[in-house]
């Protein structure tokens, strides 16, 4: 059982790790199509857009507080608001939310 | 203040991965306790956290283990929700600056995740190898205590608080998106883009299939894909 976690592990592992290390190692060169920059540049806020929508909507197990949670998110972001103080306010606002 | 151009101070990297380590707290606990519920055993579920420091891939490799799937099954699966730290580390090698020989990029590689990567991201400039292992620093030790602590402590503390933190990371993404969406429109119709077609994922049942790893890459790609098409961007780094 043991050594059957282990095996699973190790290719979890390497197979993350792999992905992460080859690119960032490899690539030396500074890339010059503007096509190629532009698309990177877009990728973060595409990703976290796909990882934050409808997700956290159900983050807290109850759309009402998520969405309260969410608004404040928002608000705060607006007028920008450290990541930690938008992060902490949102939950409070989540937990009060689910206290009513 | 030797160059400008280059953000290269350790502490600075700290305090930028602090809001990132507080947000994996409560995430890597929820991980925790979901993965004792499995029958993951303690220890073991604290060795994975270690070794992958990756939320959407431990949840799906946990799945996998309780399952008892085969090592292909676990190395595909890893391979496609993981894939976007490739071209994470593509987009974020353009950033760095001389500092990183490939002993470091091979070292500090190991911490980019999604938050990481869009914080270094976000950066003015060039940044350094000092700046890197700052910045991975806390994330890494928030994910393995928060990790440690669901394992441990899952059952202490109340229910209702433990469920209002799973905001917290998704409230760090929105901090994270919202103010360069204010700014460019081109970020603003990026993120809708990508929200869109991941909302359609989740609601249209035709799309049912798709895992959430595999929906991230395809929405970043179609969005990122057509932004830049439309609305190249100048970019002087």
């Amino acid at each position: 059982m043991t050594r059957q976690f282990f095996a699973y592990l190790l290719v979890m592992a390497l197979v993350t790790y792999g992905i992460r290390m080859i690119p960032f190692t490899l690539m030396r060169s500074k890339i010059k199509s503007k096509y190629i920059k532009s698309f990177l540049y877009y990728v973060p806020y595409s990703v976290l857009g796909a990882m934050t929508f409808p997700y956290i909507f159900y983050s807290t197990g109850n759309v009402f507080t998520a969405a309260l949670g969410t608004a404040v998110a928002f608000v705060l972001a607006f007028f920008r608001c450290s990541l930690i103080v938008v992060a902490i306010c949102a939950s409070m606002a989540a937990y009060l939310a689910g206290l009513i | 203040m030797t160059d400008i151009k280059s953000q290269n101070s350790y502490i600075y990297g700290l305090l930028k991965g602090l809001p990132i380590a507080l947000g994996y707290l409560s995430v890597s606990f929820g991980f925790g306790i979901s993965a004792l519920g499995q029958g993951i055993w303690g220890l073991g579920t604290i060795l994975i956290s270690l070794t992958n420091l990756t939320s959407a891939g431990q949840v799906a490799g946990v799945a996998i283990i309780a399952a008892g799937g085969t090592f292909l099954e676990m190395a595909l699966t890893q391979l496609v929700i993981n894939i976007r730290y490739c071209l994470m580390g593509l987009a974020l090698t353009q950033k760095l600056d001389k500092s990183f020989t490939t002993i470091h990029r091979m070292i500090t590689s190991f911490g980019i995740t999604d938050e990481v990567f869009a914080v270094a991201a976000a950066e003015r400039g060039m940044i350094g190898r000092r700046f890197m292992y700052g910045l991975i620093t806390l994330p890494y030790f928030g994910w393995a205590l928060g990790t440690t602590l669901g394992v441990y402590a899952g059952q202490i503390l109340p229910q209702n608080l433990c469920a209002a933190l799973g905001i917290a990371i998704y409230s760090m993404f929105v901090a994270i998106i919202v103010p360069p969406s204010r700014d460019d429109k081109g970020t603003l119709l990026a993120v809708l883009i990508s929200s869109g077609i991941s909302c359609a994922f989740y609601f249209i049942p035709l799309f049912a299939g798709i895992s959430q790893g595999f929906s991230v890459i395809i929405c970043a790609v179609v969005a990122a894909g057509i932004m830049a098409f439309v609305a190249p961007k100048d970019l002087e780094t």
